[in-house]
């Protein structure tokens, strides 16, 4: 388990975070998402409330957020579930993070799409840019992940930072990307490949091509 | 009903059995690990694979799949076979070849089922995965390395413990099952874990590296910890009790004991009374058995005597010490001995009629001062299963975690007499309604508690015929019931014992008694254990434990149980019945029997339902008492729920229990 997250010490975390609780805003928006589902099914919750307090202690440090022990608690207490099947929750899925992260967290995909697009120069650009797979710069603006795929195979290799996708991407284009952020600028998200929308295909359709200027039926077509 | 198929032969099975039920019914043996009769369906191990026809061509995971009608089941085709032999090696590539150091070694289901269904050889030569030791308290050794992961401990922490504190954290080739943060599992049910681990994940701490279970000699025993009289067998080797587990009784402990039962037995083999002791100048001296019974002659007691039976003793003892008081002339004996004085013309009316089993059968439970979650555990995860049943618990008492969802009605027992609506209202309709009291409101709510048997018609006949008694007494000591039925109760308790000042007083392993109010009597222990009766006696008798003994215990609900003999009682210690007639004949009273079936016979002439081993129904009376009920309860008779006799207090595992569970210490684990 050489890259289990490294929880800090609980009685440190507990002296910071043993009060926390939703701030007005998110006191709302909690009680918006448990008003959508029945009475007594509250357990439902456990996700959204995890990313609602992610959040907030992002807000509240200046990161992207992470889940003290505390705050999970203090979730399962909100829900009237057990510690332990919150913490079950907040640890098996890695969008939770169980230690804290810098103000964007790189996570890059090496799964095999992106890893036969590139993911490794990606990973080159951020190990360049002084980013090491589980830490947090010392700066505290960065934290690289590495994490398995997240759909995006049509526009590999990509990065999510936050809550935003960076696709189509090289050695170049990631350092771009990470300088513009460290300047504290928004860089455009989504394919960074000069005259790509969305994930169409490069050059035109490949497929269904008698289908791109109206309806045609292939079903005949497909004995032959 | 569904006729299904079993490997050609057809059988019939029980609407909503299972494929794996079904081929059980049928006699076949399948594989599994996470699939547990008590607890709930899982089908993560996928031993239980089988053939089903119809279905998708591919074998299915027997446990979680109904059987259907006109199904076919296969378990020993070669796609079975195959089928084992694949989750078997799959099981195995993170399992460490480490069985010569594992506890479970022996009684390992992993270990057998590899041997059964294996293949024999492993095909895997990659790095294995390691996963660190997890802290479970002072009860559950951990070796994570060796978890298959089968959630078997998750499910018995959720469902029958009641205590959500076990899990399985992260994902995947990560996952662990540990408790929350690592700290110690707060159930007084843990060791069941270790039972239900089907690998040597989970074993036990105290009984770590003890003994193989090919060496030890097992012997069918009843458990006096408490009084739900749990079955457990005992493993001894030579001449000491390694370790205690439960069997399987489902009219009384299921397949489950708590952590007092199974670890409590430490405690045999320390502090114990080895020889005779008499007190001279104020000071306890070794002496041999003839100096002991010359100074109890010594004392010319005539019929000035008295005996208090301790918590633990069994019928046979009890019986012995009356027999020899009745040829002395007196008939003051007593069991309660703390200064209990309820009343004792109707056995029914302090006994537990509903039975254990019988509670998960119950829709309404009002508890009356009783925190049954250490008064008796086992019948706590009873009251558990009504609840998912879905019963309705209310309680009077201190508010306390019972692991339940409880409806606290306040400490005041004059609520008895002025029940809320919601209580009346449940009652009312409820079709098998119970009332269970505890030791704390027997005192003072007696009476009150019993009247609720009118006025909610806790004794009824069922639609079906059946008798239902809703009314239950729930006692702590092991002794009680068999105690009451042999007559252990003045109408006064113990008070009037003290009053009649005997010259004489005999203590049968009684530690919990105000000795100062004994005085002037001459007190001789006829017990086990160096604990307060021994401080305070004039005369030790050294005698013999329950595992030491063959012995007759009642249960709360007034089940007869037999438990045998494990090891002999050490050092010149004898069984406490004959201590009793080897004393008869010195003081010229010699009681008529000279073996333990003379005796059995004897008692069972006196009380015909000790002869016959099995459930005593008492007819129900209901004594009229005053029924009016009133005073605050301020807590429970039972301050911490490891150290509730002599032997508890005497085993190292039951203090640190204690400290850390019930004190709140903390223990750095050594660095192994």
């Amino acid at each position: 388990m050489a890259d289990a997250p490294n929880i800090p010490d609980e009685a440190e975390v507990r002296a910071r975070w043993g009060n926390f609780a939703w701030t007005d805003e998110n006191q709302k928006k909690a009680n918006e998402i448990l008003a959508r589902y029945p009475k007594g099914r509250e357990q439902s919750c456990s996700i959204p409330f995890l990313d609602l307090a992610q959040r907030q202690v992002g807000a509240e440090t200046q990161t992207q957020g992470w889940l003290p022990v505390p705050v999970i608690e203090f979730v399962a207490r909100q829900l009237g579930v057990a510690y332990m099947r919150i913490y079950e929750v907040a640890t098996f899925y890695t969008m939770f993070n169980l230690a804290p992260v810098g103000r964007y967290h790189v996570q890059v995909c090496g799964t095999t799409p992106c890893m036969l697009r590139g993911s490794d120069d990606v990973l080159a650009a951020c190990k360049n840019k002084g980013l090491i797979k589980g830490k947090t710069t010392p700066d505290g603006m960065f934290t690289l992940t590495e994490v398995e795929c997240m759909g995006n195979c049509a526009s590999a290799p990509m990065v999510q930072i936050n809550d935003d996708n960076y696709e189509d991407l090289d050695y170049d284009r990631t350092v771009t990307i990470l300088e513009a952020l460290a300047r504290g600028e928004s860089p455009k998200t989504g394919t960074q490949e000069p005259g790509r929308h969305t994930v169409e295909p490069i050059g035109g359709p490949t497929t269904l091509t008698a289908m791109v200027g109206d309806n045609h039926d292939y079903r005949g077509e497909w004995g032959a | 009903m569904p006729k299904v198929k079993v490997d050609g032969v057809e059988i019939e099975v029980p609407q909503g059995a299972t494929v794996l039920q079904a081929c059980e019914l049928a006699g076949k043996e399948i594989p599994r690990f996470c699939y547990h009769e008590r607890l709930s369906i899982a089908g993560n191990c996928r031993m239980c694979l089988v053939e089903v026809k119809p279905g998708p061509p591919k074998p299915q995971a027997s446990c979680a799949l109904p059987a259907a009608d006109n199904q076919e089941i296969f378990t020993t085709t070669p796609m079975v076979k195959a089928a084992r032999e694949g989750v078997m090696e799959f099981l195995l590539i993170n399992h460490p070849l480490d069985c010569p150091i594992c506890d479970q070694g022996g009684e390992c289901d992993l270990q057998d089922q590899s041997m059964a269904y294996g293949k024999g050889h492993s095909r895997y030569d990659e790095n294995k995965r390691a996963v660190t030791e997890k802290y479970m308290g002072p009860i559950v050794k951990t070796v994570m390395t060796r978890c298959i992961q089968c959630t078997r401990c998750v499910r018995f922490a959720e469902e029958v413990a009641g205590v959500e504190e076990i899990g399985a954290i992260y994902r995947g080739e990560n996952m662990q099952i540990t408790s929350y943060l690592e700290q110690a599992v707060s159930s007084e049910l843990s060791g069941n874990v270790v039972d239900l681990c089907p690998v040597g994940a989970l074993t036990s701490k105290p009984y770590a590296f003890e003994a193989r279970p090919w060496e030890l000699k097992k012997t069918l025993a009843i458990d006096v910890m408490d009084a739900v009289g749990t079955n457990i067998r005992l493993d001894s080797r030579g001449r000491q009790v390694l370790r205690c587990v439960p069997r399987i009784n489902d009219e009384v402990n299921e397949e489950w004991a708590s952590d007092k039962t199974r670890h409590a037995i430490d405690g045999l083999v320390r502090r114990r009374l080895d020889r005779p002791f008499v007190r001279r100048d104020g000071k306890l001296v070794p002496a041999t058995w003839d100096e002991a019974f010359a100074a109890i002659r010594d004392v010319n007691a005539g019929s000035s005597v008295a005996a208090i039976a301790g918590d633990l003793v069994d019928c046979e003892t009890m019986f012995a010490a009356k027999a020899l008081l009745a040829k002395m002339g007196s008939s003051l004996i007593e069991g309660r001995q703390t200064g209990m004085d309820y009343d004792t013309s109707s056995l029914a009316a302090v006994n537990f009629n509903t039975t254990i089993a019988g509670v998960e059968k119950a829709d309404a439970i009002l508890l009356i001062g009783t925190n049954l979650r250490w008064e008796a555990p086992l019948v706590n995860t009873r009251i558990r299963k009504a609840i998912k049943k879905g019963a309705k618990v209310f309680a009077i008492g201190p508010e306390t975690d019972l692991t339940y969802k409880v409806e606290w009605l306040g400490a005041d027992l004059s609520a008895l007499g002025n029940l809320p609506e919601a209580v009346t209202e449940l009652f009312g309709k409820a079709a098998r309604p119970m009332v269970i009291v505890g030791g704390a409101a027997l005192k003072g709510a007696h009476g009150a508690s019993l009247k609720l048997v009118d006025q909610f018609n806790l004794v009824r006949t069922l639609e079906d015929g059946s008798a239902w008694n809703g009314y239950n007494v729930v006692h702590m000591a092991a002794a009680r019931m068999g105690g009451l039925m042999l007559g252990y109760a003045q109408k006064g308790g113990i008070a009037d014992v003290v009053s009649a000042a005997p010259k004489l007083a005999f203590f049968l392993g009684a530690d919990e008694v105000d000795f100062a109010k004994f005085g002037s009597s001459f007190k001789v222990f006829v017990g086990h254990h160096g604990d307060k009766g021994a401080h305070h006696a004039d005369v030790i008798l050294p005698g013999a434990t329950f595992a030491e003994k063959s012995g007759t215990w009642v249960n709360l609900e007034g089940r007869v149980q037999r438990g045998d003999r494990a090891v002999f009682a050490p050092g010149d210690a004898r069984d406490d019945w004959t201590i009793f007639r080897a004393l008869s004949e010195v003081l010229g009273q010699t009681l008529p029997f000279d073996t333990l079936e003379e005796l059995r016979a004897a008692m069972a002439a006196e009380v015909p339902a000790l002869g016959k081993v099995g459930l005593v129904t008492f007819d129900w009376a209901a004594p009229s008492l005053n029924a009016t009920a009133s005073g605050t309860l301020e807590g429970y008779p039972i301050k911490d729920f490891y150290l509730t006799n002599a032997i508890c207090r005497a085993s190292p595992t039951m203090q640190r229990c204690s400290a850390e569970l019930v004190h709140g210490e903390t223990y750095a684990e050594a660095a192994e």
